[in-house]
């Protein structure tokens, strides 16, 4: 089998045994990014100067017999909106088309002592704003199993690139779904950790109280072994949490034996198409037959979680993005006349469409007169979301839920119909309001050949758990299909 | 000031940068005066994706600042993003607090024309400095020095209690001292460590307050005094003649002595306040907020009160002394001997020591002066031992060598004689050899008295003591 299509347990196996080197798997990836990227465009940036230096300083370690870590020599793309020193980051923003951070994100710091190869940079929804990676400025990334569909967003290209294996595995974001929808969308594993569990630092912000970066990968192994080196303290991250966390990877068991699994009625309602709840339930019964328990469980309406998410993360954002000015770094108008003017051309230039939504949807909320009716009633609703979740723990141990309401839609379907492109996250959101840790696995496909993503929902920190359950449903449905579509 | 029988009312928001090692959310170097855009770094230029992390030192600096001024310390509290753009603000929001400030109901009483007020604080929140525009003639446009970006601060925000541009400096200058005192501050003026926004109302006595307006860009205390003068004529005239006074800001200009609209209300900028998600809730443990309490020396607004009770110095001396901690220490050690009156300590501390502290750049300890050795000094000038310029050449002897006061005095035979019959020989002689002087004196030319003591000084070698030799010499030139 080609190297790009191997996971990334597998690899680095073959690596601590000498039958590969990591430029070899590196010049498999990069090559096979030349041959597919243009099909798939799920590349902002490819690093091949910098990832084959990369993967030639691990091999001369290896070869001079240095104990390296796990993911050494392994190649992982990032999501363009996660800071790499010397090389664009550009949040897929006109904005930032020019942006090279003097700095690197905690995630890749530590990525980077991990010994980790850097493909490069890939596409997504403008500063992740968005469930198609449609609103990317550069270009429109397509889903591996279907080149008319959109492979889901804001991660969009990460997920794609994962499915297509363009690169072995892939770091996302995910505010309101980011990670799992175009997870579920492209057939791989995605995980988003419990709020402050990875450092945020390097992560150019949408809404601070929600992002987490996270693992995307084609197996559930490949996706610990990702945890086992970005979670963690950071003290450049004041929310991320002061805990330890053991190997995920070594403490990775496929078993349910005796948990509890909550199946949410609300979760199945009539929004949900029939090829959706019939996979996920059927993933619900695998779970039952492996020893599992499943308890039927209320969770709270998923509107007001909707509601709360767009008030809260659009006004986290509307202040967030006010750095964009023009002032002293990316876009600046080359037409103004006033500095009221500069700071108006530049971010009516640089921004897309759906980033000045939310940059108004935002800044209206936080509006004086309207901040009680909106951003404070939010983040009310929160609270009460927060505290049914932990109602909800206390019956069951982990929730299962379908990951979105259908599959991979078309491109262009549903521009210009925002409610319906909304209605992407409703399965999803309500896990960043509530600060869980949540993992999308492929469960099945639809009639039209789509992945079906089913959704594990935990209590905080609870992400040994639901990998653990994650790798169970892999296991009896026998792997997830490594690049399920190479066409 | 004439206001024409009405009253002014002014609340003062001071802003007054800590002098904290580092900035308050990055670990930058907090210091003034460096080469532009060398002190910062991809946090305090807000550079995307980069977090704040707070610097807990400027807690810890703010609840000195709070327990200073009475208020009470909440335990528990947030900081908010106020969003606004402008060049110098790179995260196009500052980093403050809003709705739960870290102090508030708080108080601090003022000296003005002898009597003590006591001015209310509404509250001391914690926030950030912008960085600084530069414009200059050698370019056109503008730029950003981000040095100061960062720069904690401190709000303090009084109630409207101060009644007039006096009250206002009194109250600024215990600010001032305050901060120096507890060790916080630079308290550089011309450093911009200290500046202040400036609310003025005016209103006939018995009526209600009146509209208030806001004046920004006063950046020394003597300007406030102007821009209060300023602003409270500005709306008298304007109601005498039958105009209303609009809320609004205003900014002053120091140069021309005048302010001028910055925005009316309908413009007011709507900050769009938030809680920071980026930073945690600050908790403090009562144990710290005791020993910080416990921590705060008696501080200068009490002192100078004191001072002119217990030693009753006159309010000019009092403030003097009190103005640096290590003279204020000094003086008391002094008087502690209870050898030597307050007022000759006094004296001499802001006399001949503050020469020498100015001359050498030193403060008073690293003079090297034990107050023991000073007061023995002291005290034989005065029971005039020693005449006063004797007593100087002693005290330059001392830091010299030194040796104890009592030993050079009689090395050098400096002792003043005070013996009468001895002087009344001296003076005797002088007046039998300066007939002249005395017929002069006689003819209403009082300075030759001056004249004829020096003589008489001179005839003793410098030992005789002088007040007693100008009596001798008074009795025989009224006869």
């Amino acid at each position: 089998m080609e190297l790009y299509r191997m996971t990334a347990a597998e690899l680095s196996r073959m690596l601590a045994e000498k039958k590969v080197s990591s430029k070899e798997i590196t010049q498999s990836v990069l090559a096979r990014i030349a041959d597919n990227d243009r099909k798939i465009k799920a590349y902002l940036t490819v690093d091949a100067e910098g990832a084959l230096r990369q993967a030639e300083t691990v091999d001369k370690k290896r070869m001079k017999g240095e104990a390296l870590p796990p993911l050494a020599g392994i190649p992982v793309a990032i999501k363009d909106n996660i800071c790499t020193r010397g090389l664009r980051t550009t949040c897929a923003s006109r904005m930032l088309e020019n942006f090279v951070p003097p700095y690197d994100a905690t995630v890749i710091q530590k990525l980077k002592a991990a010994g980790v190869v850097f493909p490069g940079k890939l596409n997504m929804d403008e500063f992740a704003m968005g469930s198609s990676t449609e609103n990317s400025y550069f270009q429109v990334t397509c889903n591996p199993f279907d080149t008319d569909r959109v492979p889901g967003g804001s991660s969009g290209g990460s997920a794609a690139a994962v499915a297509a294996c363009e690169t072995i595995a892939a770091l996302g974001s995910d505010t309101g779904g980011s990670i799992r929808q175009p997870a579920s969308f492209c057939g791989i594993v995605g995980l988003k950790p419990t709020y402050g569990a990875v450092s945020r630092y390097g992560l150019v912000a949408f809404a601070s109280s929600l992002d987490q970066i996270g693992p995307m990968a084609r197996s559930v192994a490949d996706t610990a072994m990702l945890c086992d080196v970005i979670f963690g303290k950071d003290s450049h991250d004041t929310t991320s949490a002061d805990r330890g966390y053991p190997s995920f990877a070594e403490a990775l068991r496929p078993e349910v034996k005796g948990l509890k699994i909550g199946i949410p009625k609300e979760y199945f309602s009539d929004g949900i198409s029939e090829a959706v709840k019939e996979a996920v339930m059927r993933a619900a019964k695998e779970y039952q037959k492996m020893g599992a328990e499943l308890v039927e469980i209320s969770l709270p309406s998923t509107d007001y979680a909707l509601a709360a998410y767009y008030i809260i993360a659009s006004a986290e954002a509307s202040s967030n993005l006010a750095r964009f000015d023009g002032v002293k770094y990316g876009h600046r108008s080359e037409n103004y006349g006033s500095l009221e003017e500069l700071y108006e051309n530049s971010r009516s230039e640089g921004f897309g469409p759906e980033v000045k939504r939310r940059i108004m949807l935002g800044t209206y909320v936080l509006s004086s007169g309207y901040y009680d009716a909106y951003y404070k009633k939010a983040k009310f609703t929160q609270l009460m979301i927060q505290e049914r979740f932990k109602q909800a723990f206390a019956a069951c141990d982990l929730i299962l839920t379908p990951t979105t309401p259908d599959t991979a839609f078309k491109i262009g379907e549903n521009i210009g119909d925002q409610i319906k492109m909304y209605m992407n996250d409703i399965l999803t959101v309500t896990v960043n309001i509530a600060g869980l840790p949540a993992i999308s696995i492929p469960c099945a496909f639809d009639s039209k050949g789509l992945p079906i993503g089913a959704q594990l929902i935990g209590a905080k920190f609870s992400e040994q758990i639901l990998l653990n359950a994650a790798a169970a449903l892999e296991k009896q449905l026998g792997g997830f299909g490594r690049c399920a579509a190479l066409a | 000031m004439e206001h024409k029988g009405y009253e002014v009312v002014i609340g003062l928001e001071v802003h007054a940068e800590l002098n904290t090692e580092s900035k308050i959310y990055c670990s930058c170097k907090n210091e003034f005066g460096l080469e532009v855009n060398t002190q910062c770094c991809p946090i305090c230029m807000g550079m995307p994706g980069t977090l704040p992390t707070l610097n807990k030192k400027v807690v810890e600096y703010a609840a000195r600042m709070g327990y200073a001024l009475n208020c009470s310390i909440n335990r528990v509290c947030k900081q908010d993003r106020k969003n606004y753009f402008y060049p110098d603000l790179p995260k196009a929001y500052q980093i403050s607090q809003y709705d739960i400030p870290l102090c508030e109901h708080g108080y601090l009483d003022i000296l003005v024309d002898g009597e003590e007020r006591r001015i209310g604080v509404t509250r001391i929140h914690i926030e950030e400095d912008a960085g600084k525009l530069i414009h200059d003639d050698s370019f056109s446009g503008t730029l950003v020095d981000f040095n100061r970006c960062g720069v904690p601060l401190i709000e303090i925000v009084s109630e409207p209690d101060l009644r007039s541009s006096k009250e206002a400096k009194a109250y600024l200058d215990t600010i001032r001292a305050i901060l120096i005192y507890l060790g916080i501050s630079d308290g550089k003026m011309q450093e911009g460590s200290i500046r202040c926004d400036i609310n003025v109302s005016v209103h006939r006595p018995g009526e209600p307050f009146g509209q208030r307006t806001e004046m920004k860009n006063v950046n020394t205390f003597s300007g406030a005094v102007r821009a209060i003068e300023y602003e409270a004529a500005r709306q008298i005239e304007l109601l005498e003649s039958g105009g209303v006074i609009s809320q609004e800001t205003r900014r002053w200009d120091d140069a021309k002595g005048q302010n001028t609209l910055l925005r009316s209300k309908e413009n007011a900028e709507d900050y769009r306040y938030f809680p920071e998600p980026d930073l945690s809730t600050i908790v403090l443990e009562q144990a710290v907020l005791d020993a910080i309490k416990a921590s705060i020396p008696e501080l200068p607004n009490k002192k100078l009160v004191r001072y002119m009770r217990e030693f009753a110095l006159p309010e000019e001396d009092a403030r003097l002394l009190v103005e640096q901690m290590d003279k204020a220490a000094y003086f008391e050690e002094l008087t502690a001997l209870g050898k030597i009156k307050p007022k000759s300590a006094s004296n001499w501390i802001l006399g001949d020591i503050s020469r020498l502290t100015n001359e050498t750049g030193k403060t008073v300890p690293e003079l090297g002066l034990p107050a023991e050795r000073l007061a023995e000094l002291i005290a034989m000038a005065e029971t005039n031992r020693i005449s006063s310029s004797a007593a100087k050449a002693v005290l330059e002897e001392m830091l010299k060598t030194g040796r104890p006061a009592e030993a050079i005095v009689a090395e050098k035979g400096l002792e003043q004689v005070s013996d009468t019959s001895a002087l009344q020989t001296i003076v005797d002689e002088v007046v039998a050899n300066n007939q002249k002087s005395l017929d002069d004196y006689r003819n209403g030319k009082t300075n030759a008295l001056g004249f004829l003591v020096g003589q008489c000084m001179k005839a003793s070698k410098g030992k005789g003591n002088p007040a007693l030799m100008k009596e001798m010499l008074l009795k025989i030139l009224q006869q």
